[in-house]
């Protein structure tokens, strides 16, 4: 008797589903009756506190929030990997995604081997690839597609805000400490550009291989170019390392540090005494305002580490995706990427961002000062705010562009 | 016929059939490094040289490879044929200042060697630097065969593996392997009997090399692309771990010992988060710490301790 009052239960509660899946059919129509998204990620090396597990946690907010707000009539769901930056295991899962899973989007896909890798398969399978990790302006350039969302940052943005705000603010004399490699070479000729443009001078710059550990032949030579600002034009340790190694020589009394690549994660690792001054430019602040500040507590309660710019965009990117296949009513990638192109981003990471032909989405940016130690008034409370960057002025201009489908 | 050419026969069989089963590019991949273990075995399981660079010659062959497709035009298999050259020609400069040490000496020349050509890659600008060389066309095999798609692929990518298996298979059990393994059991021996110790060494690690190079423009080819990883020593580690898991000495050992690490490593990228690296060093540890001579190298133990009993 129980069992079958149980069964008439379940059949009533079905009933209104069965609907729904109808209703659904008509407003929405998906490849496969569900929108997957996939985050690869670097979950176990050196970029996995920039995103990693962060990303993942990130998306799914984003998808929770979505389903609580809009509430879809279909299904989504979140599916992650490790692609232990290679890019072969990175490229192969994702074509696995593709091909055997349903996969309409990936995101995050720091690395940026791994990231043009996966712009090529996200090509020729026709799906949609928003990147939120990765730094090479390649994916916008040489290397852009119909399919490519650079979501966060590049290393245009990161090279230019600050080579022009600090030069403007006074900071008129440039020394580089360069990583030597391609990658290296393109930050300090990014900055360099934007330092003459605006009316300063480059002293000198000096080669260090990568992955270096002693630092001091290097710093010393910056410090005796007396040039007011000292650029580190690396990534990763490196970085790390020249700061740390910055901080015992007393560089840091005299001359200015400005991290080309530094992150919030790289505060956080190094501390205030350490880092105290330094300035960089950044995609995302938790601490910038109301709005801002009351999505990062809720993610500082999932994850325990306050979002780098990464995990915020990673949410924000989810959450316009999702929008932008409701309003399609599709999940087709030439229509959802023209949904993407016509609306622009407005929510707690970007506002008025709007995504270009290129790929580039386009959003202001911030040129930040590391807090002394007695000025931060609570854990993760690091930067000053000294510019906002509006996004026109941070992202290279179309003009400059390399990418083959924009019209000139 | 013979039990053993059966069970190749089977083999083989399961590598026709596998594509229908499998993900055909994770089983690409597979035979990629199948291959690419394999050549590091027949140095290191038969002729007793550890070299710790040998992710050189993967990676160089597939550099050059793609960048003589994607730039200069070659036709696929002309592509492939350059980079396995140029795999060889790298391994001949490599091995001649190597085998004069022996040893963990001879481990870290190569380990060294390898590291400068690791540097020039990221240094150079036809590799990409860290951004790597993308997007190189798989193009079509003799003309006509589209290899874009993956079945197609599949199919060519088995045939240069049981190609370059079959070429290592006899190259062991020739006069030359016997050589080789001579050399390894006892050296000073193989000298006083009159051979020219150096000169088989060296032959033998130009082989390892071209066949390496051989498996890593095949891995361009899949992928289409070559990147940095491709040369870096992480993955001259992996191909020690590959081929001792599986048995080094053996003929599948290295098969075994790729199939499990690929394997591994693709489907627990998606499944515990941030402990591939420690699942993989543990393995590493247990199969050090209780079965030495490998997977395979096991099961062939096992099976001649039966027989001993039956007889």
């Amino acid at each position: 008797m129980k069992r079958k009052l149980l069964n008439i239960a379940i059949a009533a509660a079905l009933i209104p589903a069965a609907g729904n899946v109808m209703a659904q059919a008509k407003a929405v129509k998906l490849s496969d009756n569900m929108v997957k998204i996939g985050v690869l990620t670097d979950m176990s090396g050196v970029y996995s506190d920039l995103g990693g597990q962060g990303s993942v946690t990130a998306a799914q907010m984003a998808v929770e929030d979505y389903i609580a707000q809009a509430k879809p009539k279909f299904k989504i769901e979140v599916v992650y990997a490790d692609h232990q930056n290679k890019a072969d295991v990175g490229s192969n899962k994702v074509r696995e995604w593709y091909d055997t899973q349903g996969v309409d989007m990936v995101t995050d896909v720091l690395n940026s081997g791994v990231a043009i890798a996966v712009a090529k398969v996200t090509q020729e399978k026709n799906r949609i690839m928003i990147n939120t990790g990765a730094a090479s302006t390649r994916l916008t350039n040489e290397d852009c597609t119909p399919n490519t969302v650079h979501y966060v940052y590049d290393t245009y943005a990161l090279a230019n805000g600050p080579g022009k705000a600090v030069t403007k603010a006074g900071g008129d004399t440039w020394f580089f400490l360069t990583a030597d490699y391609a990658f290296g070479a393109s930050l300090e000729k990014d900055t360099s550009d934007a330092v003459k443009a605006n009316g300063g001078k480059v002293l000198g710059s000096v080669r260090h291989p990568l992955n270096a550990s002693d630092f001091s032949s290097f710093l010393l030579q910056a410090q005796a170019s007396k040039a007011k600002v000292v650029g580190l034009a690396n990534a990763g340790g490196d970085t790390v390392n020249s700061i740390k190694a910055a901080n015992e020589f007393g560089l840091t009394k005299s001359q200015r540090l400005v991290g080309l690549l530094t992150t919030i994660v790289d505060i956080h690792a190094l501390g205030l005494p350490t880092t105290q001054g330094m300035m960089f430019t950044e995609g995302f602040y938790w601490n910038l305002n109301d709005e801002t500040r009351a999505w990062s507590r809720k993610f500082f309660t999932k994850h325990k580490k306050m979002p780098s710019m990464l995990h915020a965009g990673t949410y924000s990117a989810v959450t316009t995706y999702l929008k932008a296949v409701q309003a399609a009513g599709t999940d087709d990638a030439a229509t959802v990427m023209k949904k993407m192109r016509d609306t622009p981003v407005s929510d707690f990471f970007a506002k008025n961002g709007k995504l270009r032909e290129d790929g580039r989405m386009v959003h202001d940016m911030y040129l930040v000062e590391v807090k002394k130690p007695a000025e931060s008034k609570e854990p993760w409370d690091y930067y000053h705010i000294k510019a906002v960057i509006p996004g026109n002025d941070a992202y290279q201009p179309m003009a400059l562009s390399r990418c083959p489908l924009v019209k000139k | 016929m013979s039990r053993r050419a059966i069970a190749y026969l089977m083999l083989l069989a399961a590598g026709l059939a596998a594509p229908f089963f499998i993900y055909p590019v994770l089983v690409m991949k597979v035979l990629c490094f199948a291959l690419f273990a394999c050549a590091f075995n027949l140095l290191l399981g038969y002729t007793g040289l550890l070299s710790f660079g040998h992710a050189a010659f993967f990676g160089a062959a597939a550099y050059v490879a793609g960048h003589a497709i994607k730039v200069w035009g070659l036709p696929t298999e002309l592509g492939l044929l350059a980079g396995t050259i140029a795999a060889g020609a790298l391994g001949w400069a490599v091995g001649s200042l190597a085998i004069r040490r022996t040893g963990i000496y001879f481990a870290m020349v190569t380990l060294a060697l390898a590291q400068m050509i690791y540097f020039f890659f990221l240094e150079a600008s036809f590799t990409g630097g860290e951004d790597g060389l993308q997007g190189v066309p798989r193009g079509a095999l003799l003309g006509f065969i589209d290899l874009s798609n993956d079945l197609n692929l599949y199919y060519f990518v088995l045939a240069i593996f049981v190609f370059a298996f079959w070429l290592i298979y006899r190259t062991i059990h020739s006069p030359f392997g016997q050589i080789l393994k001579a050399i390894r059991e006892n050296e000073p021996r193989a000298i006083s009997l009159g051979y020219d110790v150096a000169k088989y060494k060296l032959l033998a690690f130009v082989l390892s090399a071209a066949l390496a190079g051989l498996a890593g423009a095949t891995k361009m080819l899949v992928f289409k692309f070559a990147t940095l990883t491709d040369a870096h020593w992480h993955l001259s580690g992996e191909v020690v771990l590959m081929t001792i898991l599986g048995g080094m000495g053996t003929v599948f050992g290295p098969l075994v010992g790729s199939s499990v690490i690929v394997v591994l490593q693709n489907e627990l990228a998606d499944k515990v988060g941030s402990l591939v690296t420690v699942i993989m060093g543990s393995i590493f540890v247990i199969c050090v710490l209780l079965f030495r001579r490998g997977i395979v190298g096991e099961i062939i133990a096992f099976y001649k301790r039966m027989l001993g009993q039956k007889a």
